[in-house]
């Protein structure tokens, strides 16, 4: 591939948290039974008029403050017009000359170093209902149509589909941080059009591109990028040349295929939306919202490296995902014990996240039962292995594990006299491992340890059953 | 600036299907229209701002509050076709 | 009850609280002067008696334990593009034939609250476009002078009710001068509102930046009641401003004393009918007469207003207008195979002549290529025209002007040259571009008794304006 280069560009749509609708006070929720969060401005009903959701801009303006973008402090909406089912009026309103955001960036990591994706803009707009496909006939939902989206359109800085993964990881992180979106990608609300293009070294021109729309996984976009990137390289090196046109991204049979329609070739007649005056932001009310702008999740890795004594690894593995930083330090101002936190979290806890597919938010597990758990082991009630076996039950039911323990009778033996009572007890019956021991057979002390263990059903304090256990056999030597 | 406007492609853009004697009797009346519009390329505009509104104004926001949403059935009442819970319409080859 | 033919709303409400008369046996006579008069006039599309005397009974009802509202009891016929919640809202189409309106427009709910009864719907040129009211699929209105001609367009049907005695008063909408024209066609007072005045939240959109409801009534004083209950800021629609609604029945009572009234030379120039100039110019030499103070100025633009206008608004119309698709409502046709069949065989079979005219000429300038030169362009120009009014207010207080270049003219004599008939709206399309306000009041009739009206235009914003000259004017006219 070393003889041309490849040129991806994205342009991802989000939708936006917000309560309501863009245009009107429908209410915006995730699943519910088709045609009932619907009205006159939705659904595009005679003499129905659109009115702005202020809190809709304030989002999108915090989106382009995190990502560095110039705030147009006058703004302007355009109706995009063009004909489908899942469009109400047959227009979407959006923004076209006059955008809330341009410019910006985010920083990626490339096996070269650090890169700077740019961001050409980033507007609002509305999104469209939802078509479901039937044997014989389709139908049509509204209730997503109005939903506020805001679409960020990168430049087309991205040159592999692993870079494009970056970006998009790294625009989902940041947008979660800002509280803009959930970026849920099971329920839609992070889609993405790809633009692709390839060109001969030497040539500063770009390619010919096509355009893959609607990709809601980041998989999705990978496999489609890594096909699509070779369909063309294939194209334009037997001397052919590449149709600016349409793809869709088949994922059952792994290709992109050309799409017929005639909506391939759009004049969208863009025009300015009359029935919405202009949104006109002051220096004061930019200012203030940039007061009130979240932590970036680089702030706030830094952040929690210094403030809970954890390394640059660790901090990166917690804030990869908001929830979890933020169970994190709930969890680390109450313990105390910011590194043992992190290595529970780290190891076991997403762990089970991992089994059973469920985020921390959707656990039972709370910061305070974590940090008692913790200190449980570290004050010596419990052993490691207890606490361990513990988890998944606070997890997935909850509990106090202070309580379970002691309704239980989990607290650890550390009384010596039990303890030397059970190894008297091993002993008795492993004389062989005994006698392995003391003809040299070091490792069978461990064999006894274990006994000692499986005896006390987990109870014994290891600690202590190790260093007896050595004195006894020391002893005996 | 005298046109050959495509009525053709520019209802095909509309969505209107026209007969052969609409679209000739579109053509020569549009075609005249827009010979008479044309009279605004004699004026000089460089300078002027676009008046793209009624009146002057700006910033009219809703609050991010949920208001009712229309009956379900009164709403798919007055669909040409409907099944219990959408709109119904022939089926749609294409995703866009 | 005097004769229903000349009751006007001032009268009707007086007569309702005096307890003259009930509101059922207003409504009666009003439905017996529909039944006797509207075969011949064809003014309604829907006249329920059932229904209207079932309000009226209702406001009667209220009055009776107490209540008053400012419009209690009072019937209002309403042009077939208001959403009236429960009626229908055809737009005068064979698209919406048959559609039941969901809910109320703003002004609907207004009206509603002030007590009035919803008294019939009116025909109208087919989604308000068109100058002479003979663009409706569905029937033909005449007009009450001269059964052989038109009532105007495109609220027609509004004025023909009111100016032939069948309904005490009306609403329709203006955006070119759709109210003002067939005011003036049909011998009654006719007002459009400023831009952003009156909400059209619920009012089929024709095109965004020009449309506005407003009266159409007997007397200048009618119209001032009406607005006042119709006007205000609207949070269902954003290009309403906040400001305070004038009780404009104040201002009808003074005299045309040191009124500055603004003579713009391009609406005097040839071209227009004689008699109809000739009516203008008695008119303003009794204005003279009475202490205005009269001052010859210019709206150097005006040529350009009625191109602007035809670009503009039809580019916004065929936005509006694609929503009619036969998806969520109104005509879809039989056995569509595919989706664009749908659509377009839907549309081909729902909209009238016009309207497809108007949608492909939107579509047009807004297309590739095209835009810069005709939409671009024309959103400058109209910056200019509304320029030249502002100028001109600063050298008087109203501007004075015919409202159309000829009195009512034949039925059929313009259906064949679409923009011969645009060109009628020369006098009124200005105003709308600039989104001020103005009144059309009958001044004067020619030799054959067709009425003619003058137009008094008033700041965007300066409604009292316009009402103190026009009700000066009005009692100045008939003496």
């Amino acid at each position: 591939m070393s003889d041309f280069l490849v040129t991806i560009g994205l342009e991802t749509h989000v939708h936006l948290k917000t309560r309501t609708k863009m245009f009107c006070g429908c209410k915006l929720e995730f699943g519910t039974e088709p045609n009932t969060h619907v009205c006159p401005v939705c659904l595009g009903y005679p003499g129905a008029l659109p009115v702005m959701n202020g809190e809709a801009i304030r989002l999108t303006v915090t989106a382009g403050l995190m990502l560095g973008c110039e705030i147009n402090r006058f703004s302007t909406f355009d109706r995009k017009n063009y004909f489908y089912p899942d469009m109400s009026k047959n227009y979407q309103i959006s923004q076209q000359a006059k955008p809330l955001c341009l410019g910006g960036g985010i920083q990626i990591e490339t096996p070269q170093g650090v890169k700077l994706v740019r961001i050409n803009h980033i507007h609002q707009e509305e999104d469209a209902g939802k078509i479901i496909h039937y044997a014989r006939y389709s139908g049509v939902d509204f209730n997503r149509c109005g939903t506020p989206l805001m679409e960020i359109v990168s430049e087309p800085d991205l040159s592999t589909p692993d870079e494009a993964m970056a970006y998009l990881q790294s625009l989902r992180q940041i947008l979660v941080y800002a509280g803009v979106s959930d970026c849920n990608l099971e329920e839609g609300n992070m889609r993405s059009d790809v633009n692709v293009s390839v060109r001969p070294v030497g040539q500063t021109e770009l390619g010919t591109r096509t355009e893959i729309k609607n990709m809601n996984t980041f998989k999705g976009i990978y496999a489609a990028l890594e096909y699509e990137i070779e369909r063309q390289l294939a194209v334009v090196r037997k001397g052919g040349v590449i149709t600016q046109e349409t793809r869709r991204w088949d994922a059952d049979i792994g290709e992109t295929q050309s799409m017929r329609s005639k909506e391939n070739a759009h004049d969208y007649r863009y025009f300015p939306e009359p029935d919405l005056v202009p949104v006109i932001l002051s220096e004061e009310q930019i200012a203030q919202w940039r007061t009130a702008l979240p932590e970036l999740p680089s702030a706030r890795r830094v952040r929690m490296m210094e403030g809970y004594g954890i390394p640059e690894y660790d901090a990166g593995v917690l804030a990869d995902e908001k929830q979890n930083a933020d169970f994190f330090e709930a969890c680390a101002k109450i313990s105390g014990e910011g590194k043992l936190v992190s290595n529970w979290f780290m190891t076991d806890v997403m762990a089970i996240m991992n089994e059973t597919g469920k985020s921390i938010t959707e656990s039972t597990l709370t910061p305070e039962s974590l940090a008692e758990l913790i200190t449980l082991v570290t004050d010596g009630t419990i052993n490691g292995s207890t606490a361990k076996e513990l988890l998944p039950e606070l997890f997935e039911k909850g509990g106090t594990p202070g309580t379970m323990v002691e309704e239980r009778g989990l607290a650890q033996v550390s009384d010596s006299g039990e303890i030397d009572w059970f190894i008297v007890e091993v002993f008795s019956a492993n004389e062989k491992s005994v006698n392995d021991y003391l003809a040299g057979k070091k490792a069978a002390a461990g064999f006894l340890v274990g006994q000692v263990m499986k005896l006390s059903k987990g109870k014994a304090d290891p600690k202590l059953v190790n260093s007896m256990i050595a004195r006894k056999l020391a002893e005996m030597n | 600036m005298s046109q050959t406007i495509d009525v053709a492609y520019v209802a095909e853009l509309a969505r209107i299907a026209l007969s052969e004697e609409e679209r000739a009797a579109f053509q020569s009346q549009l075609e005249t229209i827009v010979h008479y519009v044309d009279k605004i390329n004699g004026l000089e505009l460089d300078d002027i701002e676009p008046t793209m509104h009624g009146q002057v104004s700006a910033n009219f926001f809703r609050e991010d509050v949920p208001c009712d949403s229309l009956d379900r059935d009164a709403v798919l009442s007055n669909a040409p076709a409907r099944t219990e819970s959408e709109f119904k319409l022939p089926k749609i080859v294409e995703d866009a | 009850m005097e004769d229903i033919g000349n009751l006007t709303l001032a009268a009707a409400l007086k007569g309702l609280r005096a307890r003259e008369f009930s509101a059922v046996e207003l409504v009666r006579e009003l439905a017996g002067a529909v039944t006797r008069r509207d075969d011949a006039l064809g003014a309604y599309l829907f006249f329920d008696t059932d229904a209207i005397v079932q309000q009226a009974a209702a406001s009667d009802q209220a009055r009776a334990a107490g209540i008053d509202k400012p419009l209690l009891g009072v019937p209002l016929a309403v042009k077939d593009i208001i959403n009236v919640m429960g009626e229908p809202c055809s737009c005068a189409s064979k698209q919406l034939a048959g559609y039941t309106a969901l809910y109320d427009a703003t002004v609907a709910g207004k009206l509603r609250a002030a007590g009035a009864v919803f008294a019939g719907r009116t025909n109208m040129d087919e989604f308000a476009m068109g100058s002479s009211t003979e663009n409706s699929a569905v029937k033909l209105t005449r007009n009450p002078h001269d059964s052989e001609r038109v009532p105007g367009g495109s609220s027609g049907g509004s004025a023909a009710a009111v100016a032939g005695g069948i309904a005490v008063a009306a609403l329709g909408t203006d955006t070119g001068g759709s109210i003002r024209q067939p005011a003036s066609f049909c011998g009654c007072v006719g007002v459009k509102p400023s831009y952003g005045r009156v909400s059209r939240y619920g009012v089929t959109a024709f095109a965004s930046s020009l449309d506005q409801v407003g009266p159409l009534t007997k007397t200048v004083e009618d119209a001032a009641l009406l607005l006042r209950e119709l006007a205000g800021f609207d949070r269902h629609d954003g290009t309403t401003l906040q400001c305070d609604v004038p009780d404009y029945t104040a201002f009808l009572n003074e005299d045309l004393k040191g009124l500055r009234i603004g003579l713009p030379q391009e609406y005097f120039i040839d071209g227009s009918d004689p008699e109809v100039m000739s009516q203008i110019k008695q008119a303003i030499e009794r204005c003279a007469a009475a202490g205005a103070e009269i001052v010859e100025l210019s709206l150097p633009h005006t040529e350009y207003a009625i191109a602007v206008y035809y670009i503009l608004a039809t580019a916004e119309a065929s936005a509006n207008l694609a929503r009619f698709d036969g998806v969520r409502y109104g005509h879809r046709t039989a056995n569509p195979e595919t989706v664009f069949d749908l659509y377009a065989q839907s549309r081909a079979e729902g909209f009238g002549t016009e309207v497809k005219r108007r949608i492909i000429l939107g579509t047009y300038v807004l297309s590739s290529g095209y835009y810069d030169a005709y939409y671009g362009r024309a959103l400058k120009a109209r910056t200019l025209i509304r320029n030249d009014f502002a100028k001109a207010f600063e050298s008087c207080d109203v501007l004075l002007t015919p409202v159309a270049p000829t009195p009512a003219y034949r039925i059929g004599e313009r259906t064949q040259d679409p923009l011969k008939m645009y060109l009628g709206d020369v006098f009124t399309v200005p105003a709308s571009l600039a989104g001020i306000c103005g009144i059309a009041l009958p001044c004067g009739k020619t030799e054959s008794g067709l009425p003619v009206g003058l137009q008094v235009l008033g700041p965007a914003f300066g409604e009292e304006r316009i009402f103190k000259a026009a009700a000066a004017m009005e009692r100045v006219f008939k003496v």
